[in-house]
C-alpha cells in the first residue's frame, strides 16, 4: 500500500465537501439571527425603533424573541447594574449553542458615563460579547451595522469547531 | 434554604429583602421580570396567585439604579445636564427642562423670549414623541402589532424634527441653564407645520383601528380602575390622575415657560380605567398639537436673543467669547470651575408626559450641589400596582403596566 494514501473518512473527513457545507451552514445561521429582546435601558428604544417600521430588522432576518431558549444573539442594550448582573449571566446560560452577544452602547460596553457603585463597568465582566457597538445611544443604522459585521464573523467561523468557552474580560 | 455553591464561589446570589411571602394556603408564587419583554424595563413583580387572580403583588425596583442623584453631587452643573437625558429616556427635553429650569430658579435668572418658545415647541414635541411610543408598546403588548408599526413610523418624523434641531435621536441635551444653544434651523418650521398637519389624521387612524376593536375593549375597559381617592393617595399625577377625573396639570396649575399665554384645554376622563386612560392620551397629543400651531407665529415675531443675559452664570453668546477677552475668560472659569449659585435650596415641578416631574436641588454655594433629588412621576405610578394589580387576572398584568407608562430610568435613577 502506497505510503501516501489518504483517508478520507477517518483523518480530518473530506476537506473540499465540507467546508463547502460549512459555508452554507454557516450563512443559514448569520441570516436567521434571532435576538433576545434584552432592552434594559435607553438604548432598548433605539433596540425597538430598529425592529419597527421605518428600520425593518426583519430584512435581516432577525425576528426578537421572548425565550433565551429560542434565541441565538443577545443584544444588550443599556447599563447593566450589580442587581441584575446575576440575570444576564443565567439568560446567557440559557441559550442554546452557539450563540453571540453584542453589547449595545456605551454602559454595556464600559459602564459608560456611569462610574458609580451600582453599575457593572461593561457587561463582558459577566458575558463574553463578540461585537462592541459604540453610541449614547447608538442609531438604529448602527446596531443593523452591527449586526451586519456579526453576520460576517460567523460566516468566517467554522461551523463544525469545537465550541471554545469564550473568554470573558 | 439556600444551599452552598461551592463550585461557584464567585457566583452572586440574589438577595431580597423586606419580602416575605406566607404561604399557609394554595396560591402561587410566580416571578414576572425583572427581564420581561412586557415589563417596559426592569421591573420585577412577585405576583402570589389564586388560580388565575392576583392575590398579591409586590413590585421590586432597583435594576436599574445607576446612582444618579449620587453622581450629581459631583458634577458641575452643566455637566449633569446630559445625565438627566438618561432617565426618562423617551422625553429627554422634559427632563433637560426640569432641570434647567430648577437651576434657572435657583439662579434668578429667566431665559429670553425665544429660548422659551423654542423650549415650549421641543417640550411639546417630546410629548407627541413621548405619547405615541406610550401607544405602540401599550397596543403590542395587548396584541395590536399593526398599531406598534404605525405609531413608530409617525414617531421617527418627529425624531427626524428633534435630530434636525439638536443632532440626536434620543438624547438630546437641547434645553440649556439659561436658554438653548442653538436658533431653529432654516426650514424646520416648515417641517414643524407640515408634521402637525398630518398628524391629527393618524391619530384618527389609530383611533379607527382600535376605539371600537373588541379585543382592545375587552382587554382595557374595566381594567385597571383608579378611582380618584386611590390616585390621590398613592401620589399619581399626569395622565393617571386626570384618568381618574381630577384636573390637575402643573401646565394649569402653576403656569411655567409660556404655558399661561397659550391656549389649551387639560384633557380629563371620569370613567377611571385603562380605556379612557387611553382616550386622554389620544386627546393629550391633539392638545399639544394645538399649543405648537401656537408657537409657529410668536416664534416668527420674537426677538433672536437665546441664551439668557448673566455673565456671572452663563457664556456669553459665541461670537463675543471670539471677539472679547473678558468673556473668553469668563467662560473658560464657567467651563472648567463651573456656576456657583446662590446658597438655596429649591424645588421645581414640571408637567412631563408622565406626571409631575419635580427636581430639588440644595445648593451651598459651591459649584457642586449639595443634594440633588428627582421626583420622578413613574416611581408613584409604581408602588400604585402593589393595589392595583389586587383582584386583576394575570393576563391583566400586561395591559396595567402598558398602561401605567411606567419608565425605569427615571424610576430608579
Amino acid at each position: 500500500m502506497a505510503q501516501h494514501q489518504v483517508r478520507y473518512l477517518q483523518d480530518g473527513g473530506l476537506p473540499v465537501l465540507l467546508t463547502t457545507a460549512d459555508k452554507i451552514l454557516q450563512w443559514g445561521r448569520s441570516n436567521s439571527l434571532w435576538a433576545l429582546t434584552y432592552g434594559l435601558a435607553c438604548c432598548a428604544i433605539e433596540m425597538m425603533a430598529s425592529g419597527a417600521s421605518r428600520y425593518d430588522f426583519d430584512r435581516f432576518g432577525t425576528i426578537f424573541r421572548a425565550s433565551p431558549r429560542q434565541a441565538d444573539l443577545m443584544i444588550v442594550a443599556g447599563t447593566l447594574t450589580k442587581k441584575h448582573a446575576e440575570f444576564i449571566r443565567r439568560l446567557y446560560d440559557q441559550m442554546a449553542e452557539p450563540k453571540w452577544v453584542i453589547s449595545m452602547g456605551s454602559c454595556a460596553n464600559t459602564g459608560g458615563m456611569f462610574n458609580t457603585y451600582a453599575t457593572v463597568q461593561g457587561v463582558d465582566r459577566v458575558i463574553p460579547v463578540d461585537i462592541y457597538l459604540p453610541g449614547c445611544a447608538p442609531r438604529p443604522e448602527t446596531l443593523q451595522y452591527a449586526v451586519m459585521m456579526l453576520q460576517k464573523q460567523i460566516r468566517r467561523e467554522s461551523a463544525f469547531q469545537k465550541l471554545k468557552p469564550k473568554r470573558l474580560v | 434554604m439556600k444551599t452552598p455553591r461551592r463550585e461557584y464561589p464567585n457566583r452572586l446570589e440574589p438577595f431580597f429583602e423586606n419580602l416575605v411571602f406566607d404561604r399557609d394556603d394554595n396560591t402561587m408564587v410566580i416571578n414576572f421580570g425583572p427581564q420581561h419583554p412586557s415589563a417596559h424595563g426592569q421591573l420585577r413583580l412577585i405576583l402570589e396567585l389564586d388560580g388565575e387572580q392576583i392575590v398579591k403583588a409586590v413590585p421590586d425596583i432597583g435594576y436599574l439604579h445607576r446612582g444618579m442623584e449620587k453622581m450629581a453631587e459631583n458634577m458641575i452643573y452643566n455637566e449633569f445636564l446630559p445625565t438627566t437625558d438618561r432617565m426618562d429616556y423617551i422625553a429627554a427635553t422634559s427632563n433637560n427642562y426640569g432641570f434647567a429650569l430648577a437651576v434657572e430658579k435657583l439662579l434668578g435668572i429667566e431665559a429670553p423670549r425665544r429660548a422659551q418658545i423654542i423650549r415650549t415647541m421641543l417640550l411639546e414635541l417630546n410629548r407627541i414623541i413621548s405619547h405615541l411610543f406610550w401607544l405602540a408598546t401599550h397596543a403590542l403588548d395587548v396584541g395590536a402589532m399593526s398599531i406598534f408599526l404605525y405609531c413608530f413610523r409617525e414617531r421617527e418624523f418627529a425624531m427626524d424634527l428633534m435630530e434636525d434641531y439638536c443632532g440626536a435621536r434620543l438624547t438630546h441635551s437641547a434645553v440649556r441653564i439659561g436658554g438653548v444653544p442653538l436658533d431653529l434651523p432654516d426650514g424646520w418650521i416648515e417641517k414643524l407645520a407640515h408634521y402637525i398637519n398630518k398628524l391629527p389624521k393618524d391619530i384618527e387612524d389609530y383611533e379607527g383601528l382600535l376605539d371600537q376593536n373588541r379585543i382592545w375593549k375587552m382587554r382595557l375597559e374595566d381594567v385597571g380602575v383608579i378611582p380618584p381617592e386611590m390616585a390621590e393617595t398613592w401620589g399619581c399625577s399626569g395622565p393617571t390622575l386626570r384618568g381618574s377625573g381630577i384636573p390637575w396639570d402643573i401646565r394649569k396649575e402653576e403656569p411655567y415657560e409660556l404655558y399661561d399665554e397659550l391656549d389649551f384645554d387639560v384633557p380629563v376622563t371620569d370613567s377611571c380605567d385603562s380605556y379612557g386612560r387611553y382616550k386622554l392620551y389620544m386627546q393629550e397629543m391633539r392638545e399639544s398639537i394645538k399649543i405648537l400651531k401656537q408657537l409657529i407665529p410668536m416664534y416668527k415675531e420674537s426677538d433672536p436673543q437665546i441664551m439668557a443675559h448673566a455673565p456671572q452664570y452663563i457664556s456669553a453668546p459665541k461670537e463675543d467669547i471670539m471677539t472679547q477677552n473678558y468673556s473668553l475668560m469668563q467662560h473658560f472659569v464657567l467651563v472648567t470651575q463651573g456656576m456657583r449659585p446662590p446658597v438655596g435650596e429649591v424645588y421645581v415641578a414640571t408637567e412631563s408626559p408622565k406626571g409631575e416631574l419635580g427636581f430639588y436641588i440644595n445648593s451651598q454655594g459651591g459649584p457642586y450641589p449639595y443634594r440633588l433629588k428627582v421626583r420622578a412621576p413613574s416611581f408613584w405610578h409604581t408602588s400604585i400596582l402593589q393595589e392595583l394589580l389586587v383582584g386583576h387576572y394575570i393576563a391583566d398584568v400586561v395591559t396595567i403596566i402598558g398602561n401605567l407608562n411606567i419608565v425605569f430610568g427615571e424610576i430608579d435613577r
